[in-house]
């Protein structure tokens, strides 16, 4: 008997294989498209034969969903596996599908005054250990932070230094270090935030002592003082000659209930006047005010403008920077009666007043 | 912005930790959902969101109590809640007469509203009206969207992407090929979508990819799209912004042949080929008097330059 042929054995082969995966092939005309990062199918195919079935097409859904299923499965058994504690596990490619992220992206931060100092230098951090050897406990502490290895405020005895005053209290001088380095420090972090938000913190010109301020400048620095309580100066008292801070306040200003009638009778009729007529009402003492207003800051922004640039060719820049906050802090607290001194027309009405 | 760059800082490690959990970062964290119930909601549309939280555990939060909001007039409600629990996807369900079996499915974007679809829930069968085994919460399932519909308009589109985003799970690198328990197969047909999810059953095939057989598990929706709020498109291009970090980086300077060698190009500086390195020959070495007169002959040719 002849042995069998090499073709006849490839046949057969090929035989054996189509066999083999018939199980598993599934006949589509449009090949689905794949998302094996989000264990996706997507199926583009028209439903012809769930069109054809009736309102409830159950058995056809699950015939559909198993073909589409026993696709996806056969792509993800491609993936490379390995072998993780007795489970054979596949890689899963990166997700293709671009979804819409829930938070915008983050910002880069703008570098604080030290890191910027640091780059320039070109300092880098010292890996520093975080326990260090405490001889005073016997014991190794922390380098910062609580129980730490060297805190200066808690030593039993502290010796008077050669030129201190005998009766000052050396304890409280350590506490009270402690609390300007403290406070110096927040202050630092919120100009960096500021600086970081390109807001500016409220200012503090003037505020500080310095042995030559005028008295309206001390006034003003105590009445800040004042608001800046936890209740915003609510429940701070005043001193015997104190004078009440002008400017402060909100202003409201009633009519008596019981007074004129007649006065009241024709601001009453004035009014509907004004609510059933079609045309807006012009005030032409606001408007010219305003129009002043805007004039005069107009004139002190540029005015501002060349004296920082004069000053920048010549002297130094921090009188600049104090000009300016003069100049600000000048066109801020006008007295309020300049502005309406001037009166256009004779058009009030309504009892309305600015 | 940091949590460490407030203007009130956080006062312990778990305080923290929670604002960083919830600031913005280049690779994002798993939205959560948010499961709510309007003021006049039905034992239908109840026990819609309690199965689709029970798909969505524990990457969900259901309220119990009920809400009366109306997403399409109002959205300042549903994105109150969004911050306080830092949810992402809300489902939100209600029952009228004009609007019968109710539910928004919407995403957010930086805690507003981005997309809010509206569909009609026509026929329910919930997942304790099947009775057999279901399968553990939290697994990934396989998602499976069929007919062609879903390319056709805009609608379907976004429809499709938000059904995506709210199913998808967990992004995992690997994933135990015998742990796929349980696939979402949604269908678009003649207006109406078909979401139905079924338990997967690996049988033996004569190869190593196993046989698929379904068996239907969970809960089945027969769903009719009603009215849509898309974003606009330029909301839309700014919230699919891709941070450039996690863009994939390009290899250069690689190369394959055909054969599967890996080649490269190393850029060299000019070398002096007279200082080079070579091995030393005893023998060829120069003796004292020899350099002595090839010295003398260089000095002779200079000056004679000169």
């Amino acid at each position: 008997m002849e042995g069998p042929s090499v073709e006849e054995l490839l046949a057969k082969a090929e035989q054996d294989e189509v066999e083999k995966l018939q199980r598993i092939t599934v006949h589509k005309e449009l090949e689905l498209e794949f998302d094996l990062g989000n264990l996706l199918a997507s199926d583009r195919n028209a439903p012809t034969a769930l069109r054809q079935a009736g309102p409830a097409p159950e058995a056809e859904l699950r015939a559909l969903a198993r073909d589409n299923t026993q696709l996806l499965v056969n792509q993800l058994w491609q993936l490379p596996t390995e072998r993780v504690e007795e489970a054979v596990v596949a890689r899963l490619p990166e997700p293709t599908t671009r979804l819409p992220r829930e938070k915008p992206l983050p910002k880069p931060r703008p570098l604080t005054r030290w890191q910027q100092f640091a780059r320039l230098k070109g300092i880098r951090p010292k890996k520093k250990t975080s326990l260090v050897w405490d001889e005073v406990s016997g014991q190794w502490r922390r380098r910062w932070g609580y129980k730490r290895a060297r805190d200066d405020t808690k030593e039993w005895l502290i010796e008077v230094p050669d030129g201190a005053d005998p009766l000052q209290d050396q304890f409280a001088k350590r506490v009270q270090a402690k609390k300007e380095r403290v406070a110096k420090n927040e202050l630092n972090r919120l100009r960096n935030l500021a600086r970081a938000h390109r807001t500016q913190l409220p200012s503090a010109a003037g505020m500080r002592p310095a042995g030559h301020q005028t008295k309206e400048e001390l006034r003003r620095a105590v009445q800040v003082a004042k608001l800046s309580t936890a209740s915003a100066g609510r429940f701070q008292e005043r001193l015997p000659k104190e004078r009440a801070p002008r400017g402060s306040g909100r202003k409201r200003k009633f009519q008596p209930l019981f007074g004129d009638f007649a006065a009241e009778r024709k601001s009453q009729l004035e009014l509907l006047r004004v609510l059933n007529s079609k045309k807006p009402k012009l005030d032409v003492t606001r408007a010219t005010n305003k129009q002043m207003r805007e004039e005069d800051q107009e004139e002190a922004a540029r005015r501002r403008r060349m004296g920082q640039k004069g000053k920048r060719k010549g002297g130094p820049p921090s009188q600049g920077g104090k000009r300016k906050g003069r100049l600000g802090g000048q066109t801020q607290s006008r007295p309020p009666g300049a502005g309406s001194r001037r009166k256009g027309g004779q058009h009030r009405a309504g009892g309305r007043r600015k | 912005m940091d949590a460490l760059d407030r203007v009130v800082k956080p006062k312990t490690k778990r305080a923290k930790r929670f604002l960083e959990k919830r600031e913005p970062k280049l690779s994002e964290n798993i939205k959560n959902a948010m499961l709510i119930k309007g003021g006049n909601a039905n034992a239908t549309v109840t026990q819609v969101l309690k199965d689709v939280y029970a798909l969505k555990k524990p990457y969900g939060v259901l309220y119990k109590k009920k809400n009366i909001t109306r997403p399409f007039e109002d959205q300042t409600s549903l994105e109150f809640f969004s911050k306080k629990s830092d949810c992402s996807l809300f489902m939100f369900g209600s029952h009228n007469k004009k609007r019968p079996n109710n539910l928004v499915i919407g995403r957010m974007y930086d805690y507003h509203v981005l997309d809010m679809i509206e569909l009609g829930i026509e026929k329910f069968v919930s997942l304790k009206d099947i009775k057999n085994s279901k399968c553990p919460e939290g697994t990934k399932p396989l998602l499976i969207f069929a007919g062609d519909d879903f390319d056709m308009t805009e609608d379907y589109r976004r429809l499709k992407s938000l059904l995506i985003d709210f199913f998808r799970g967990p992004t995992v690198a690997n994933i135990r090929l015998a742990g796929l328990e349980y696939v979402l197969h949604f269908t678009a047909l003649n207006g109406k979508v078909y979401f139905r999810s079924y338990k997967l059953l690996l049988k033996k095939s004569g190869c190593r990819t196993p046989r698929i057989e379904l068996e239907e598990m969970g809960p089945s929706l027969d769903l009719v799209l009603r009215r849509t709020h898309l974003a606009s498109d330029d909301l839309y291009k700014l919230s699919m912004k891709m941070p450039k970090a996690l863009k994939p980086k390009k290899k250069k300077n690689m190369s394959q042949d055909t054969f599967g060698t890996t080649y490269g190009r190393i850029h060299m500086q000019k070398q002096d080929l007279s200082k080079l390195q070579t091995r030393k020959m005893k023998g060829l070495k120069k003796r004292p008097a020899e350099r002595l007169t090839e010295d003398q002959e260089k000095k002779s040719k200079r000056i004679k330059n000169n």
